[in-house]
């Protein structure tokens, strides 16, 4: 196929299209046809993608499958994926249909549900299939509408609040980001994204209104990047956001969010800020080490004293995107690797918590952990999934989650001890909120009289569970899945940043670099 | 000789003559029920004229000795001018049968005010400015207070003529001074005076100049006017003062600054650029307490030639041919949303309080659906049109070496973002309340649903904007050289 990754694009944008000209009616039978046809779309997107897993070739360091057509004022519309992206559009196309599946419950405005799905998930294809500066913003801007739209129609109590707030945030961030694309356009003369990646922006020091600019241009541009990735990973203390969004989303809505919107950050950092921008991220490596391992450290205390389910989940998200973060910075090749293992077991093992909220959200309607307790009794089979999840989440050895902090550890570890040393205590921490989660949850008896007539999971829940477990277990077990791909584009992207930082340079790179001559 | 002068405003003494004709015609034969006939000829002349000006004009020339110029940076201008005057008279029209405005002396009055804008963005010279501009303005008195029995609307008339004539004064006296310190009030006379010296009596002229044409495009500090006049006036009028004057006022003052003061840019950038981050954050801020819509588009409108001006501030061809994208984009937005608010009706009256409109999408998906994308793109919220008018605006600041304006504007647009998203929240979110009127009108639906899918779906590639970067380009070579 020529134009596969087009195609895997816009297939959702198409049945979106479909649903909202074609379907008439609010009636149970259109209800009915919506959630089949939005289901649909999303099974067909995945299989197509596929297609782009199995021609993909990981030795390959350069981009495939790439697709080019002019656009406005210069810009292109160019598609393309190498080793850093490709699995991300398989983690999208693989946790759409378990989203769609899991909206089952929704029974208000059920079309436009489906449909604002549809082209979240076109959209977020996009960002991270975009060659072209202006085509990722346009991309990674646009979902905020459908998000804005997800959580303030189908939210819960406090829907205004967390979706003025998440648009509000994320807006202000990319904005700066634009800004800094447009004096890239202008420096570089193009948006092209591999050219970028080739093109030495000015990182000569100077001054600005009393300020000392280490760095030059790199870090101002860098700065405008972090602030709208930062803001999208969430990075503490930017992260504020994130708990309201997630805690009056639908179920689905926190799903995506979790799985899918929060990696665009990391991929960002990926894609621009290390390459592009090499010596303002050395300038400014220090300081995102130590806010990833505040973050770390500090949202995970704040996720012992949750009342809420979800806002635990949420808090421990900022903490795992910490790991992600850290291990983005440290540069390194187990670094990298492990940053990008860690944002796709996240997505699934943090996707299949929401969803684990969700279930028995579906049946008690709230999410506050002291309504809930000795659920074991009567959901066995749904104790078991929460349990594993909750191992993963841990990171136990076995599960997918356990590579990712592992090799984001040793990573920084190399690059930087003592942030090491204060992220590890998180793995600690971590384990203290989720058992204790799990114990109020789950353990105990059964007293409330409420839930003594709770019912076990249904067969599309387990259905939804299944292919997350054998994800988790999969590359728990066989991390080379993953590793494999990424690995020789990450080292070219680790090789890069090294040449272009011993070449240019700040004055301590130039140093250290002489140093070593 | 004067026949080839008479060739070149050929298109304005088509409307003039019209109008007058047309005066006449209804004044001795019926009177008032002639105004449906007559709003749908002017706007099909409009049309005719814009297709007319569109596709045959060519080159530069002057008429007048200088006092005249159509040349492609004109023709841009009067083709988005008129079709925008034409969206904006058809859609109207609805609205003023229903309040008993259908006067004939409404399309007349558009008419000739468009007729004073076309003679605006050609003119060549500081008289013919003037009398362009005070054609253009006499009329838009006169419409404001259409409506002469409601104390509102003639308090919004009497309130933009006040103002309106200070404003003229301002312009006059600055006038005088450029007179007096080159010599001479032709645009060409005066750049070669003024070419990369000026004499301080001339930037004061220069100042007194800008700041009765920033009157005109209501930018802050002159802005005080705007939303006064838009929530008296009537909504068709409130519109068209949205639109078509908006683009005329910017078209003239990129005319008046690059051809009669293109030497001493560096002088009026810094006023531009000031004005503009004031006009943008202005705009956004005072508009968040506001629950009128005419209000609101009042000061969203403000926020957006804030951002117009950042084009033009940029003093770089790049910078008017961004200004001249985002006007247009900003006049198609303008007219789906005026063309939504004349469509909020309950009981036969019209609203335009947005609480009104709780829960608007689910009696109307299509409609909420079309604002939705309106609203979105006003924020400039990319995939949508507005956005890529942004874009272009902010690559020119940045080119021009305004970096902290560029800055500036974007932190305002995302405090802007915050009152169009109250809008689409009461659409979406809010509690079902009273309902409004079903819509009626078929005209009104169809031109909110082509804005809506051209701001929605032009920006496609293949599509890019329907080719108006380039005619941009070669609009703004003519007038920067």
């Amino acid at each position: 196929m020529e134009n596969v990754l087009s195609i895997t694009t816009f297939i959702p944008l198409i049945a979106a299209a479909i649903l909202a000209i074609f379907l008439r009616g609010e009636d149970a039978a259109a209800q009915r046809n919506a959630k089949w046809v939005a289901l649909a779309a999303t099974v067909v997107t995945f299989l197509v993608s596929l297609f782009i897993l199995f021609d993909f070739d990981p030795s390959n360091t350069g981009f495939q499958f790439v697709e080019e057509r002019e656009w406005l004022l210069g810009l292109k519309y160019k598609m393309g994926v190498d080793g850093i992206s490709v699995l991300f559009v398989l983690l999208t196309t693989f946790m759409m249909p378990l989203s769609i599946a899991a909206s089952w419950g929704i029974k208000t405005r059920v079309k436009e549900y489906m449909i604002a799905f549809l082209i979240l998930e076109t959209l977020m294809l996009g960002v991270f299939m975009a060659l072209d500066l202006v085509l990722f913003y346009v991309f990674f801007e646009a979902g905020l509408i459908p998000m804005f739209l997800i959580i303030g129609i189908w939210g819960g109590k406090e829907r205004i609040y967390a979706s003025f707030k998440f648009f509000l945030y994320t807006f202000l961030g990319s904005v700066l980001m634009l800004v800094a694309m447009v004096a890239m356009f202008s420096d570089a003369g193009t948006t092209d994204i591999p050219s970028l990646m080739r093109h030495v922006f000015d990182s000569e020091t100077f001054n600005v209104l009393g300020f000392t600019i280490v760095g030059g241009v790199q870090t101002l541009l860098f700065l405008a990047f972090f602030a709208s990735f930062a803001v999208k990973m969430p990075m503490w203390p930017v992260h504020t956001w994130l708990p309201d969004a997630h805690v009056q989303a639908p179920t689905a809505g926190s799903v995506v969010l979790a799985a899918i919107l929060l990696k665009m950050g990391g991929y960002g950092f990926l894609r621009f800020s290390l390459p592009m921008f090499p010596i303002g991220a050395e300038v400014l490596t220090p300081l995102v080490l130590w806010l990833s391992a505040i973050a770390i450290v500090y949202t995970s205390l704040v996720a012992l004293a949750q009342q809420d389910m979800k806002k635990l989940i949420a808090y421990s998200s900022v903490a795992h995107m910490g790991y992600v973060t850290m291990g983005i910075f440290a540069a390194n090749q187990q670094g990298v690797d492990g940053a990008i293992f860690q944002m796709i077991s996240h997505g699934f093992i943090s996707g299949a918590l929401f969803l684990c909220v969700g279930v028995i959200y579906d049946r008690m309607h709230t999410r506050d952990i002291d309504a809930y307790g000795g659920l074991v009794n009567r959901m066995p089979s749904y104790a078991l999934i929460f349990l594993f999840f909750t191992m993963a989440n841990v990171g136990l050895p076995g599960t997918s989650g356990f590579i990712g902090e592992f090799l984001t550890l040793i990573g920084v570890f190399k690059a930087n001890t003592w942030v090491a040393a204060v992220a590890a205590t998180g793995v600690i921490l971590s384990a203290a909120y989720a058992l204790w989660l799990y114990r109020r949850v789950v353990m105990g008896d059964l007293i409330k009289e409420s839930l003594k007539s709770i019912s076990d999971m249904s067969g599309r829940e387990r259905a939804i569970f299944a292919p997350l477990v054998a994800m988790t277990l999969l590359l728990g077990v066989y991390p080379s899945l993953v590793l494999d791909i990424i690995g020789p584009s990450t080292e070219a992207l680790i090789s890069q940043y090294d040449t272009a930082l011993a070449q240019g340079g700040t004055d301590s790179a130039v140093q250290t670099a002489a140093a070593a001559n | 000789m004067i026949q080839a002068d008479l060739n070149i405003i050929l298109p304005e003494i088509v409307i003039a003559v019209f109008a007058m004709l047309a005066l006449l015609g209804a004044v001795y034969t019926i009177k008032d029920k002639a105004a449906g006939m007559l709003i749908w000829l002017t706007a099909a002349l409009f049309i005719a004229l814009a297709f007319w000006i569109g596709t045959t004009g060519s080159g530069t020339h002057t008429a007048f000795s200088g006092m005249f110029i159509d040349d492609g940076f004109s023709r841009f201008a009067k083709v988005m001018i008129l079709l925008s005057a034409a969206a904006v008279l058809v859609m109207g029209q609805d609205y003023m049968a229903r309040r008993g405005l259908m006067r004939f002396e409404y399309p007349i009055l558009i008419a000739l005010g468009v007729v004073g804008m076309m003679m605006m963005v050609s003119a060549g010279d500081l008289m013919s400015l003037y009398m362009g501009l005070e054609l253009q303005s006499l009329s838009l008195y006169v419409v404001a207070s259409m409506r002469r029995d409601s104390v509102r609307s003639t308090e919004a008339g009497l309130k933009y003529f006040v103002l309106g004539a200070l404003s003229s004064g301002l312009l006059l006296y600055g006038a005088s001074l450029v007179y007096g310190y080159v010599g001479t009030t032709n645009f060409a006379g005066i750049i070669e005076a003024s070419d990369g010296r000026a004499p301080l009596g001339l930037l004061l002229g220069l100042v007194f100049v800008m700041s009765g044409l920033a009157f005109k495009v209501s930018a802050v500090p002159f802005h005080m006017w705007t939303p006064d006049v838009y929530e008296g006036a009537p909504t068709p009028i409130a519109a068209f003062f949205a639109t078509a004057p908006k683009v005329a006022a910017m078209a003239l003052f990129a005319r008046t600054l690059f051809d009669a003061f293109g030497g001493i840019v560096t002088d009026w950038q810094q006023i531009l650029a000031v004005m503009s981050v004031l006009s943008i954050f202005w705009g956004s801020v005072a508009a968040i307490g506001q629950t009128d819509i005419k209000r609101l588009m009042a000061y969203s409108s403000i926020a957006h030639m804030g951002f117009a001006l950042m084009g033009l501030a940029a003093g770089t061809e790049f910078g008017v041919q961004a200004m001249l994208i985002y006007l247009a984009i900003y006049v198609t937005m303008n007219v789906g949303t005026f063309a939504f608010i004349l469509s909020m009706q309950r009981d036969g009256l019209p609203i335009t309080d947005i609480r009104s409109l709780n829960l608007y999408s689910r009696a109307n998906p299509g409609r909420a659906l079309a604002m939705l994308v309106l609203l979105f793109s006003l924020a400039g919220v990319p995939p949508l049109v507005g956005f890529f008018g942004k874009f272009y605006v902010l690559r020119a600041a940045y080119d021009g070496g305004l970096v902290w304006l560029a800055v500036l504007g974007v932190v305002g647009s995302v405090i802007g973002a915050f009152y169009y998203l109250r809008i689409v929240y009461y659409m979406y979110f809010g509690e079902e309340g009273e309902a409004l009127d079903p819509p009626g009108s078929p005209v009104l639906w169809s031109v909110i649903m082509v804005s809506a899918a051209i701001i929605g779906l032009a920006w496609l590639p293949g599509i890019n904007l329907f080719g108006i970067e380039g005619a941009a380009q070669a609009a703004a070579a003519t007038l920067v050289n």
